[in-house]
């Protein structure tokens, strides 16, 4: 019987990999036949899997304007995540979806100037985005991204930031590191105080992703900088494993993070329990 | 329209249906009564429900997905799925019955579940009126009628007499394909039990408990008070998500056959503290937070998502079960809910 139910996975490959930092590695993945294995919007997640080791959901990290193949950047933080930073190329992994409502590009941030705010590894689900509105660079204002992580050698795809971002016409990368470092000239310090050192205009939509921390600290600048809840965005993180809003681990309120989100913006959140 | 059983006794009833096709009735086990295939010398049990709920039938505690074959660093996905006969399921409650409603909306709504689906099309549902409905049953708090339990076709026991009322399509195929082994019935014996039974709900212990609208009362439902007290006792251990008729929250595991992966997908209970834990972090740390989202999730957020209609049908098996004496009951008595008034 041939079945088509979406907890199925099929069969993709893994065609390159990238060190980006001693625990992230990037992961290209093309189908079988050479071909992109499937169709997202930024902010989208798919399901990966290796059989007998296990399946997580997991943000697409490369933007849908690539026409050729996605890439998932990835922490190694658990059983699974292991196991793909031992992998090697051409190692075959199971992937379903796309799964989540991604974020509003050609809705709520369309035209508008926009602030990415990124700790870590929470840099993955916004390149998408990032790589997007530069790709269809006149639908979209002035972009700002801070970007903050534990050390330089922290950044997630450091030769993109600093080959592209930084020369993108009204783009603005703004990096920040914990401690100081040798050879390190720019800002030293976290996220949310760098933010209210930078002091933003309150026109911007911002999109902000990292540890849940940081998330908080910063979200309390924002406000205090003047922004509202309604013109700041996130990504949530919950333990999902059907993707679909059924199996029931992501359920926050009556939503479900994996179907309903994983985008909300802060003023949908402060509707449900504080419980993500 | 109903019928009778032309003066036939139940077992020829049940031997002739299960000539044609599998049926699966309650039947008593050392274990309390249970959901069997009938086979010869097999009789219906008298007891009002079963331990398990019949959910089983079509959410079933283990489903296999799919298998896998891994050869270096190639994996061949092998779907052996089967199609599923046709089947059908006697002296199913009407809480069961309505639970199978709720399963629905989960299911079969958008990303519709094929493993359920194609199971739920397959079986012809013979609920069965609760002619002696008992202490610990409230299925009428969420307007659940026990004497008109529903399914494809209804079924009452008058006086040892087997009445048979088909609802839908499938249950009109259902009374034609047995036809001769029926009579014409008299509305006023159907219409008498119906009252009869009403009547016995009427006096039940919890029938004046009534569950209280909370879909605008999300958040502050939520940072209840009560939910600590009421939490206590809970020891986690899931009996009650596993007994529950709606409760549907799964795992999807990977079993290593030493040949092949068999990927399947399980029960599982939001009362288990690794339900939500990820490798960074776990949002219910707490015995507590994991109660609270089980009733916020059956009382609150199921009924905000689906129309009022609530995720607990009143079949009592938490009463019965939960080795600390902590139900829904008590819970729904704390968060809005009319207080009993014995």
């Amino acid at each position: 019987m041939n079945s088509n139910d979406t907890l199925i996975p099929f069969v993709a490959v893994v065609t390159d990999i990238r060190v980006d930092t001693a625990d992230i590695k990037t992961f290209r993945v093309h189908s079988l036949d050479g071909d992109k294995p499937l169709k997202h919007i930024p902010g989208q997640c798919a399901m990966l899997s290796i059989p007998g080791v296990g399946e997580a959901m997991f943000s697409i990290t490369s933007s849908p304007t690539n026409e050729d193949f996605i890439e998932f950047s990835i922490k190694k933080c658990g059983c699974l995540t292991e196991w793909l930073h031992r992998i090697e190329v051409g190692q075959q992994i199971c992937i379903r979806g796309p799964y989540g409502n991604g974020f509003p590009v050609e809705g709520a941030l369309k035209g508008k100037d926009l602030l990415f705010i990124a700790g870590g590894i929470g840099l993955a689900p916004l390149r998408s985005v990032i790589n997007y509105c530069r790709h269809f660079r006149s639908n979209y204002g002035i972009i700002d991204v801070v970007y903050g992580a534990r050390s330089k050698d922290d950044f997630v795809d450091y030769e993109e930031i600093e080959n592209e971002w930084k020369k993108e016409d009204g783009m603005k990368v703004h990096l920040t590191i914990d401690r100081p470092q040798e050879n390190w000239d720019g800002h030293v310090g976290f996220v949310p105080a760098f933010v209210k050192e930078l002091g933003f205009d309150t026109t911007k939509t911002v999109i902000l992703c990292g540890p849940p921390i940081m998330i908080k600290l910063t979200l309390e600048e924002l406000i205090k900088l003047g922004f509202e809840n309604t013109q700041i965005f996130t990504t949530l993180e919950m333990r999902m494993k059907c993707g679909v809003g059924k199996c029931g681990r992501c359920n926050v309120g009556n939503k479900y993070v994996c179907k309903d989100g994983p985008v909300f913006s802060f003023d949908q959140l402060d509707e449900l329990p504080d419980e993500y | 329209m109903t019928y009778k059983l032309n003066g036939i006794q139940l077992n020829e009833f049940f031997a002739r249906v299960a000539s044609d096709k599998k049926l699966y009735l309650p039947v008593d086990t050392e274990n309390g009564a249970r959901f069997e295939e009938w086979t010869e010398g097999k009789t219906l049990s008298s007891k009002l429900n079963t331990v398990r709920s019949a959910k089983d039938f079509f959410f079933p505690q283990v489903q296999g997905i799919v298998d896998f074959k891994l050869e270096g660093k190639n994996i061949e996905v092998i779907d052996r799925r089967e199609e599923v006969k046709d089947f059908v399921v006697f002296g199913v409650r009407a809480c069961d019955a309505a639970a199978f409603a709720v399963l629905d909306r989960v299911f079969l709504s958008e990303h519709v579940d094929s493993f359920y689906a194609e199971k739920r099309n397959a079986a012809t549902v013979i609920t069965l009126a609760c002619s002696n409905p008992e202490e610990t049953c409230f299925c009428s708090s969420f307007g659940i009628d026990a004497s008109a339990p529903g399914g494809d076709v209804e079924a009452r026991l008058v006086e040892d007499a087997l009445y048979l009322s088909p609802l839908t399509e499938k249950g009109e195929a259902f009374v034609e394909s047995i036809k001769d082994l029926l009579v014409s019935a008299d509305d006023a014996v159907v219409e008498a039990d119906k009252a009869l039974i009403k009547a016995k709900i009427a006096k039940l212990p919890l029938a004046s408990l009534k569950p209280a609208d909370l879909r605008d009362k999300q958040l502050e439902t939520f940072e209840s008070e009560a939910w600590a007290e009421l939490s206590q006792s809970c020891l986690g251990c899931g009996s009650c998500t596993f007994v529950c008729p709606t409760c549907q929250c799964y795992d999807i595991r990977d079993f290593d056959t030493g040949h092949e992966v068999k990927r399947f997908r399980c029960w599982d209970s939001c009362m288990y503290s690794d339900f939500t834990l990820m490798a960074a972090e776990n949002p219910r740390h707490t015995q507590p937070e994991r109660f609270r989202q089980r009733f916020m999730h059956k009382l609150v957020y199921f009924p905000m998502n689906n129309d009022g209609v609530y995720g607990c049908v009143g079949c009592g098996r938490c009463l019965k079960k939960c080795p600390v004496s902590l139900n829904i009951v008590k819970v729904m008595k704390r968060i809005g809910g009319v207080k009993n008034e014995q």
